[in-house]
């Protein structure tokens, strides 16, 4: 009776089926590449199919984890994918600027002047957004749209190649034997756990989802709630450009992050935050961005056909959205628990959060 | 109030000031048609965009020998969108220009604007890309690269690099595809298999291949799924540099050694990718030529002319081996 029930308090939990979609993930990559799990040292550091999934996977969960905080007060941003582009093009293009590139204080400098572009862009969504009552969808859209342009013409259209050694540490070096980008995630997920769930800021962040002129009237700068946030998920996108554009040792205005901002909302929703606002979960998110990140690199090594790549892509996610979902596991997995143990009022606890959402 | 006036009156200023530069600029354009009178050719070119540094390396080659020539071009860039490309040629014909060139955005759907310019008797040559048309005598030439060719000769230059490294046992290469559905990376596939099959039946094999989308990025991250899933890999064929360049820092970081574990042979002949081969870490580089712009204005005088040219004019394009790579590598424009 203790293990069912303490079963039962486990797959109610709101990270079980994230983990678990994860676990099932990367157990299937075990039949096509047999060792998988291995880490062995290569060159003074770690290496293997576990660390670069971290690795690669590291600027998705710094889009994400901003991105929930967005998405937590009832908004979402599009305009990430275009910050990308735009910081790794700006750092890299003064970075080659420089007469020595390995020069560390002109890699901060640089690397100061890509975050600062990021923050403005993030002013600019949490103007639109909070200050001139502008949609999310739309006022991101802008920055979407307008900052790869932007981002090209940092760039002069080429692909900016740099040979920076300080540079490529962030995104593609290498400290205590562990990718280095792999402390930059854990800090920045750090500090947002800090701030949302020891401090009242994330009870603020749901209130202003939940009902943004509600919280207002209690008191809640609503609109300056809105603009930190913006601000942070582009500070965030700006971290991951670094990321991105050092780990390749090239700024590339057109490719640079394309489409990361329908992977990390991918990685929110999967996460278990809803899109409606009102709440959120970090640790979900990061979860999210693992399995997504999990899935390509299960796409590369398990030989799907290219043509085939995304639908692969989708079914897996319709999956994993659907097990996400209280009623379609009311439907199949209900069935068979209501007739084990008819008297189990099932539907009750999930009714509660449903309503919180409205 | 007085500052939103301000703006205002600024932002009108600023409009006004952008028209005036624009009308300044086609004024010039038309003085020298007419200064050059008859003899002078007028080129039309709308060009896709600017997506990428082998297509500015592309536009700066025809603006170059354009200006060579002695031809009065008229640039117009589409932005990646037909529309904008329909509209330069419509603009071209109502201009009477002599020959009207373009690199088009997409296969299909010109067949009412080509009409158009064949009514006008305004000849029309595609650079680069070609497009599906009803009617063949729609436009005269193009001008650009085989990419099946480009894939054979791929296979080819492999055969000499794994004789060059004394290569001996099987040849298991890894493939990284270009961009999903784009020409480019299906006939590259196709014409390296034909090689393939034609004549490594038993030796060669494919292990693996997957799109890396024609990015350093994508190439690294499929390159170090690769390595995991297949260490025994030991041939690497990327349907662009910038993906060899992607995946030679995965198989640095798995510890072994582009260009000696790992033979690489990758297509289009970019500034880094000879960087990269002359640093020994690329075997050898088939050349997708971007500076047609010779080549164009030379067609453009014969079909001006009223010569006859053939269908398809392909660019002239070399193969690379490492040995070639350092002294090559000062002439790369691109």
């Amino acid at each position: 009776m203790t293990t069912s029930s303490r079963w039962r308090a486990l797959t109610r939990h709101h990270l079980f089926w994230p983990v678990a979609v994860l676990v099932a993930l990367v157990l299937v990559n075990v039949p096509f590449t047999p060792d998988f799990f291995a880490i062995h040292m290569t060159n003074g550091h770690l290496y293997g199919s576990l660390v670069s999934i971290v690795l690669f996977g590291s600027p998705l969960i710094l889009v994400a984890v901003g991105m929930t905080l967005v998405i937590a007060t009832g908004g979402i941003d599009l305009s990430v994918g275009a910050v990308v582009a735009i910081t790794g093009a700006l750092t890299c293009s003064y970075i080659s600027d420089q007469a020595d590139q390995g020069a560390l204080s002109g890699v901060l400098l640089a690397m100061g002047l890509g975050l600062v572009a990021a923050v403005v862009c993030g002013l600019w969504n949490g103007f639109l957004v909070a200050r001139m009552g502008i949609q999310p969808i739309i006022a991101t859209l802008i920055i979407m749209v307008a900052g790869r342009g932007v981002a090209q013409l940092i760039t002069d259209g080429q692909i900016i190649t740099i040979n920076s050694d300080p540079y490529q540490l962030i995104g593609g070096g290498y400290w205590l034997t562990l990718p280095f980008s792999i402390f930059v995630v854990a800090a920045v997920v750090a500090v947002t756990v800090a701030l949302t769930r020891r401090t009242a800021l994330g009870l603020l962040v749901e209130a202003v989802g939940g009902n943004a002129e509600a919280s207002r009237l209690v008191g809640i700068r609503s609109r300056r709630i809105k603009i930190m946030v913006y601000v942070f998920c582009a500070l965030c996108a700006g971290i991951a450009g670094l990321m991105i554009s050092s780990n390749t040792s090239a700024a590339d205005g057109n490719n640079a992050g394309l489409w990361i901002e329908l992977d990390a909302i991918l990685a929110v929703v999967i996460g278990g935050t809803s899109l409606l606002g009102g709440r959120f979960s970090i640790g979900g998110t990061v979860i999210g961005a693992l399995v997504i990140q999990t899935l390509t690199t299960t796409i590369y090594t398990i030989g799907v056909p290219t043509q085939t790549n995304l639908v692969f892509k989708a079914a897996v996610v319709i999956v994993v959205c659907l097990l996400q979902s209280p009623k379609f596991r009311a439907k199949v997995f209900g069935a068979r628990a209501r007739a084990a143990a008819p008297a189990q009022p099932a539907a009750e606890p999930e009714a509660a959060p449903k309503m919180e959402v409205s | 109030m007085l500052n939103r006036r301000n703006f205002l009156t600024a932002a009108v200023g600023v409009a006004a000031a952008g028209t005036l530069a624009a009308c300044a600029k086609e004024d010039k354009g038309s003085t020298g048609t007419s200064s050059g009178g008859s003899k002078t050719i007028t080129l039309g070119f709308s060009q896709v965009g600017s997506e990428s540094g082998w297509r500015s390396a592309n536009t700066d080659s025809v603006k170059a020998a354009a200006k060579e020539a002695g031809y009065n071009l008229k640039f117009s860039d589409a932005q990646q969108k037909q529309e904008n490309q329909i509209s330069a040629i419509r603009s071209y014909i109502a201009q009477k220009v002599d020959v009207i060139a373009f690199s088009p955005v997409v296969v299909t759907g010109w067949d009412a604007v080509l009409k158009e310019a064949k009514a006008a008797k305004i000849p029309v040559v595609l650079t680069d890309r070609s497009v599906e048309t009803s009617d063949d005598s729609l436009y005269v030439t193009l001008v650009g690269s085989d990419f099946t060719d480009e894939g054979r000769r791929a296979g080819k230059i492999l055969e000499k690099v794994l004789e060059k490294a004394g290569h001996k046992g099987p040849v298991k290469i890894a493939q990284l595809e270009g961009t999903t559905g784009a020409a480019p990376a299906i006939e590259r596939a196709k014409g390296f298999k034909e090689v393939m099959d034609a004549d490594h039946k038993d030796d060669w094999k494919i292990v693996v291949s997957q799109t890396g989308d024609f990015t350093r990025a994508g190439g690294k991250q499929v390159m170090a799924a690769f390595l995991q899933s297949n260490p025994d890999i030991n041939v690497l064929f990327a349907h662009n540099d910038d993906m060899a360049i992607g995946a030679i820092q995965s198989i640095e970081a798995a510890g072994k050694k582009p260009g000696k574990d790992i033979l690489i042979v990758s297509i289009d002949g970019v500034k880094d990718g000879f960087v990269a081969m002359s640093e020994g870490k690329i075997n050898a580089i088939v050349e997708c030529n971007p500076l047609l712009g010779p080549q164009l204005m030379e067609v453009v005088k014969t079909v001006h002319d009223g010569g006859s040219v053939e269908r398809w004019i392909k660019t002239k394009e070399g193969d690379f081996m490492q040995d070639q790579a350092k002294a090559a590598l000062p002439t790369r424009k691109y």
